[in-house]
């Protein structure tokens, strides 16, 4: 079933040469603005009941223009969204609390802006109430609260109902981190009960952890529309594309889709894992000592070299990263036609499963300054468990037992 | 326009919390509260009375009692602060709103009608103050006072009506907020509200002709003071006018409705 739709939607900010142009053209006189600043323009998307999608790009990009016109509070200059059922937006949490008034009478207040009638609010109140568990504190001015506490309520009545549409944006952080864990349990809570998410957020690991679609927006437009994965290696390539620098995608044997970026003044020339007899190998045991030796090529002399991997599960989540800046092996300048080998040696104490490792290459402690390769996917890898007992997760965290009686 | 009634009536509760919230809030922290809403009028009235009682007293005829010139100014003062408070509190409601207005979506036109009501709830509990004062006075009540009732709401529609073009005029061009109190002072002396408007000369009361507020004013005169009941031919004019700014103030909100979320 389609929950919303958005059809060649768009959104123009017009200037009038004067503001009572704009107010003429109400009354009917027809005048062309001066000037048209497009912030969106051509978005085409279907969202269908529990889904769960993300939407990124970077600052500017228009991610809240499109949300505000998806909610409703912005009018679009072109294009339509049809949306069937209620959208709830967990964007401003507090937005119109009064401090003068208790946490009972916002609730009434907020619950009222959203559209509530009185008997539902009447109805959802208890659970409001013991949802946002300020105990006491409910009935005394928000003026009083802490922030974490005006957060717990103001999370508790944006969820009181469950919404067909629950618009996240950043907010996931709300109040400690008990509260963070009740809060995400619920919005998952929702999820399962067919509610779609849309999710903004820059951060990688709860967008891959929540969605199974992302829309990556850039210039105004969605550029990207796909799995999680691929969509947030592309985004990352992005951030580190210089000038002349290019972004390549290349879909592999399987199916996945690798995304290549960087300037090219060094490259990867090969990278795989050993084991402690130098034999190249795809399987590891849990706990094994294994090297990754990655063969950089300086095309054109550098003034500093930094290679950093990153290990990433089946669902992309970093499990471990580091580079040779943190681990002090940083080269200085390079001449050209310079060939490096570079071996990291560690204990896969990992859980189970399939994991994929992306290199970079790159000045400074980040790849966000000059990035000259950038690879994802760039060795995939899976771990099994050979030797150890059985236990579940990603970490291989052995402990002891002792046992009192 | 269907559209908005709809607004309205789904969001009724909303609107009923929002006038209570306000009430409520203006009483918490302060110990007098919401009287300060009605003993600043008062207070005017008594500053008036002080200063002009003895110049003025003389020319108000048509009533025996003592304190002729203080029921005079009470009557003008209950329908002038009506007016004022309605049209001040349009005047900025879009702006002051606009950060809510940005991130939530709601039916915009209860904001609006949240003033109105919270205005008429203070309009009512200062109209009861100066029905005691006119008693403390020896002025009785008369039946000829149920006269204040659809008064009191034409007073509110022409505020209304006035508030929504210049609040909504407001937002796009902010000097309306600065020019309209100038505005509204100079309309205050331009009506008789303080004097009788038998002091005014002659030639100047063709241009007093104009001023939407003075056959209200009068009115309210005529019920609270004099006892008559409103001249109804002297109220047709601001009666048609109220009407065509209120269809006016509408039509143009819904229009803005849509471009005020940008300009905000």
């Amino acid at each position: 079933m389609t929950l919303l739709s958005a059809k060649d939607l768009g959104k123009a900010y017009r200037t009038y040469r004067s503001e009572w142009q704009r107010i003429a053209r109400w009354l009917g006189i027809r005048i062309n603005p001066r000037e048209e600043h497009w912030v969106l323009q051509h978005i085409n998307f279907v969202i269908n009941a529990g889904e769960a999608i993300g939407i990124v790009g970077q600052n500017g990009a228009g991610k809240s223009t499109l949300l505000k016109m998806l909610t409703g509070t912005l009018q679009p200059t072109t294009g339509e969204v049809q949306v069937n059922g209620r959208i709830a937006a967990i964007l401003e949490l507090g937005m119109g609390f009064n401090p003068e008034l208790t946490g009972r009478q916002n609730v009434y207040h907020a619950a009222g802006l959203m559209g509530f009638n009185a008997q539902e609010i009447e109805a959802f109140m208890p659970d409001v109430e013991k949802f946002a568990e300020v105990g006491e504190y409910f009935d005394q001015a928000v003026r009083t609260y802490s922030s974490g506490m005006q957060m717990r309520v103001a999370f508790a009545v944006a969820t009181a109902r469950r919404p067909e549409i629950l618009i996240v944006d950043e907010a996931l952080s709300v109040g400690d981190s008990y509260f963070q864990h009740k809060s995400f349990d619920r919005i998952r809570e929702f999820q399962e009960q067919g509610t779609t998410l849309l999710i903004v957020s820059h951060d990688r690991s709860s967008i891959q952890a929540l969605c199974d679609r992302v829309l990556l927006i850039e210039g105004g437009t969605v550029i990207k529309d796909g799995a999680p994965e691929e969509v947030m290696d592309f985004y990352n390539a992005i951030i580190a594309e210089k000038e002349n620098a290019t972004v390549q995608v290349h879909t592999l044997a399987d199916g996945t889709v690798q995304t290549r970026s960087g300037s090219g003044e060094a490259t990867i020339d090969s990278l795989a894992l050993y084991n402690e007899a130098d034999a190249p190998i795809e399987f590891v045991s849990v706990g094994q000592s294994v090297s990754l030796k990655i063969r950089v090529k300086v095309n054109q002399a550098i003034p500093e070299l930094v290679v950093g991997y990153m290990i990433k599960d089946r669902l992309g989540q970093p499990i471990y990263g580091t580079n040779t800046h943190h681990l002090d092996k940083k080269m200085g300048a390079l001449e050209a036609n310079t060939e490096l080998e570079y071996t990291f040696k560690f204990e896969a104490n990992i859980g189970v499963g399939s994991y994929s490792i992306a290199v970079a290459l790159h000045t400074a402690d980040t790849h966000l300054n000059a990035n000259y390769e950038w690879r994802d996917l760039a060795l995939v890898f899976n771990v099994i468990n050979s030797d150890k007992v059985p236990f579940v997760g990603s970490a291989w965290i052995q402990p002891t037992v002792e046992c009192v009686q | 326009m269907f559209g908005l009634l709809r607004g309205l009536f789904s969001y009724r509760s909303f609107i009923a919390t929002s006038i209570r919230n306000e009430f409520v809030s203006r009483f918490s922290r302060s110990s007098l509260g919401g009287l300060w809403m009605i003993i600043n009028p008062l207070a005017n009235v008594l500053i008036y009375a002080l200063i002009l009682s003895n110049v003025l007293a003389a020319k108000l005829p048509g009533i025996d009692n003592k304190y002729a010139y203080a029921l005079y100014l009470m009557a003008g003062t209950l329908a002038w602060s009506l007016f004022s408070e309605i049209i001040n509190r349009c005047l900025t409601l879009f702006i002051e709103n606009g950060n809510l207005m940005k991130k939530m979506k709601f039916p915009r036109i209860t904001l609006p009608f949240i003033v109105l009501g919270s205005a008429l709830l203070n309009n009512f509990l200062l109209l009861l103050s100066v029905l005691a004062v006119f008693i403390c006075l020896g002025h009785w009540p008369t039946w000829q006072m149920l006269w204040a009732v659809p008064l009191i709401l034409t007073v509110a529609a022409l505020a209304m009506g006035l508030g929504l073009v210049l609040g909504v005029l407001n937002v796009f061009v902010r000097d309306i907020g600065q020019v309209v109190p100038i505005v509204l002072q100079i309309l205050f002396w331009f009506t008789p509200i303080v004097y009788p408007i038998n002091i005014i000369p002659e030639n100047l009361k063709s241009l007093l002709a104009y001023n939407p507020m003075l056959p209200l004013v009068s009115a309210y005169h005529d019920v609270f003071v004099y006892g008559l009941s409103p001249n109804f031919l002297a109220l047709a004019s601001t009666v048609a006018l109220t009407l065509v700014l209120l269809a006016l103030g509408l039509y143009i909100f819904r229009r803005a409705a849509p471009e005020m979320v940008d300009a905000l």
